[in-house]
């Protein structure tokens, strides 16, 4: 239901985790980028558009290890979620953790939803294929605004 | 799994005021593969007594997911949203906002509410079933919902 090219960042250090992941996105074959950020602080930078992404779209979506070097994933997802600007984007964690504590501290830290990465790379693929099915297709997201519209190309003033 | 090692059912709150929508969202749920008990309440006020084991829902559970409306009566959808979201032992809970409106302004302003997520109902019935079908898949077989009722 989302008409306008979708960006989607994804928080991961896992390069197999990666890949599977940016499998199951081309699959959808759509217009819609996926963008890859592998620790904390690079995360951040990206959102906040600062050191080699100051050009960075602002996502639309963001999938989030909650294990992510540099600065934890937690740490993110709290930062997000209280800066005006940033909070309203979803956050799905997608992390290895199952424990409780884990699930109850993101949902607090208001993370849109979580998800815990199966084993099996098949089940992996699955949830996966799920995650965007539902995020770019059932869903509605908010829509970007100002400058960062794929629309807005008028030259500053 | 959403589903914990004894197999407790799922309980979902629904908070709907459309007689049709309600009957629509409840058959789509009973048929899940996923054991669920769904609550319905058809406005803001008993929303919130659900929510805080007031009168009649004195045993009511805690719901483990909230499919919200945003125009209800007796205390708006969006109030209702603000009021869960800023309280400690209701916040966790997701809330899937499931409502007429495809408003930017509306979209925009529940998930500032902190909303889990924002659906837009489709007029065709074909269409609802389906979208309900998807909220099932997704919040009670993929998600891993917070365990904070009791269980």
């Amino acid at each position: 239901m989302q008409q306008e090219r979708l960006d989607i960042l994804l928080a991961e250090d896992s390069p197999g985790d990666i890949r599977l992941i940016e499998e199951a996105f081309a699959e959808n074959d759509t217009e819609h980028r996926l963008h890859v950020v592998r620790n904390g602080m690079e995360t951040v930078d990206f959102l906040r558009k600062q050191g080699p992404f100051n050009h960075a779209p602002r996502p639309d979506l963001i999938i989030l290890d909650l294990n992510l070097p540099q600065k934890d994933g937690r740490e993110v997802l709290a930062e997000i979620k209280t800066d005006s600007v940033l909070k309203q984007i979803p956050v799905i964690v997608l992390t290895v953790s199952e424990a409780e504590d884990d699930v109850r501290e993101s949902y607090n830290l208001r993370a849109n939803c979580y998800i815990s990465k199966p084993v099996d790379f098949r089940r992996f693929l699955a949830s996966v294929r799920s995650i965007l099915s539902f995020w770019l297709t059932v869903a509605s997201l908010p829509e970007k605004l100002g400058a960062d519209s794929v629309k807005t190309v008028s030259p500053r003033r | 799994m959403t589903q914990d090692m004894f197999g407790k059912p799922i309980d979902i709150l629904l908070v709907e005021d459309n007689p049709g929508d309600a009957r629509l969202a409840m058959e789509a749920l009973k048929d899940s593969k996923v054991r669920n008990n769904l609550y319905l309440v058809q406005d803001g006020v008993e929303a919130m007594q659900f929510l805080h084991h007031e009168g009649q829902y004195a045993q009511s559970p805690r719901p483990d997911l909230i499919l919200l409306d945003l125009n209800l009566p007796k205390k708006d959808g969006r109030e209702v949203l603000a009021e869960i979201k800023s309280d400690p032992d209701l916040k966790r809970i997701p809330v899937v906002i499931l409502t007429v409106s495809k408003a930017e302004e509306d979209i925009l302003k529940t998930y500032n509410l902190h909303a889990n997520c924002y659906i837009s109902k489709p007029i065709d019935l074909g269409q609802f079933i389906k979208v309900v079908k998807s909220i099932e898949d997704f919040w009670l077989t993929i998600v891993k919902l917070p365990n904070g009722s009791g269980s």
